[in-house]
């Protein structure tokens, strides 16, 4: 009965701020038979009257990370489970769900190699995890790793200062951010969105050779993902994740 | 992405975060837990061919509309219906009868 995609009891285990609109969740769940970097989940709610609605969501956290896996949800307005969750839920809440889910999207540090990732948005919480399980992992430090992250706001940027952590580790990692609305005095990234000249300039450090994730909106995920394999990787070592208000 | 080629960079797609079109679809990838949950295997790595175009992709790259009840899975190249899965009180209803075949245990 202990399938590991069948739905089970998890228990909020701690709440933190990411950005103004993001939230990540820390979750305690019984039996959790440990997961692959980009592996998401289904969360379930249902009513009293039993409607019920499910979301998809990514896992952030490493799967070195022991007893707790963390999601990390952006607000939508209109949504019917990411506004329960950064509105009513509180720690303690016990949630729905069933995972870890999917073998497409997934990267191990056993696949070693040069990694290209591009992120719109909450699109990077998949990528984070393969990001943390790369630092975790002590991976050969000299596999080049590339991440573009596509931002509205500078205050909207997730994980801001664990990335940057991260990129100065001297571990072969570099970030590129790129702002598509607002930029603040000074900034230094790109300031446009993601097109294939900023995929271009940021693949070539990495390599042709390397595998690419990208995650994020269906429209940024298209333009990423057709001018990469015009840059020259083959189709098979691009690999997407599209997401959008009817998944979230 | 069967043909990458038919696609051209400069359409007038918005990659604006917040400025979708209704219609812009997910994939695949969204229906991994309903079908893991009905099959007890992932199948996002599995190929599948297209009855209505003969194209093979796997099911993660198949385009995803979840509006409705269930998920309807379509090909990225012509836009046949290639699986349809919604779960219900009663089981997981699962119509492959756009696929011409699943490649199982694909290497």
């Amino acid at each position: 009965m202990t399938s590991p995609i069948a739905w089970r009891l998890a228990t909020i285990a701690g709440i933190r701020d990411e950005t103004p609109s993001v939230k990540s969740f820390g979750l305690a769940i019984p039996d959790w038979p440990g997961h692959r970097p980009g592996q998401h989940v289904d969360l379930r709610l249902t009513a009293a009257d039993g409607y019920s609605v499910e979301r998809s969501y990514s896992i952030a956290s490493e799967p070195e990370r022991a007893g707790i896996v963390d999601l990390t949800v952006e607000r939508i307005e209109d949504g019917e489970v990411s506004t329960f969750l950064h509105d009513v839920v509180e720690i303690g809440d016990r949630i729905e769900l069933r995972g870890p889910i999917g073998g497409y999207f997934v990267w191990d540090a056993a696949a070693s190699g040069p990694l290209y990732l591009v992120a719109g948005g909450s699109g990077i919480v998949p990528l984070m995890a393969m990001l943390r399980h790369r630092a975790r992992a002590a991976v050969d430090g000299r596999a080049r790793t590339g991440l573009l992250f596509s931002s509205r706001h500078a205050e909207e940027i997730i994980y801001r200062a664990e990335l940057d952590g991260l990129a100065t580790a001297g571990d072969g990692l570099t970030v590129w951010h790129t702002l598509t609305r607002l930029r603040p005095e000074g900034w230094a990234g790109y300031d446009r969105r993601i097109d294939e000249r900023m995929l271009a300039e940021t693949l070539e450090p990495v390599g042709i050779e390397a595998r690419a994730f990208i995650c994020g909106p269906t429209a940024l995920v298209e333009t990423a993902a057709n001018a990469l394999v015009r840059l020259g990787l083959p189709p098979d070592r691009v690999r997407t994740e599209r997401f959008g208000p009817g998944g979230t | 992405m069967p043909d990458p080629d038919a696609r051209d960079l400069d359409t007038d797609l918005d990659t604006d975060l917040d400025v979708e079109p209704d219609d812009a679809p997910l994939d695949g990838n969204v229906a991994a837990g309903a079908l893991a949950a009905a099959l007890g295997a992932d199948m996002t790595v599995v190929p599948a061919r297209c009855a209505h175009c003969g194209t093979v992709t796997v099911m993660a790259e198949l385009r995803a509309w979840v509006g409705g009840p269930g998920i309807v899975l379509r090909c990225p190249a012509c836009w046949g219906v290639v699986v349809r899965v919604a779960e219900t009180d009663r089981g997981t209803h699962l119509d492959v009868s756009g696929a011409a075949y699943l490649r199982l245990g694909d290497r």
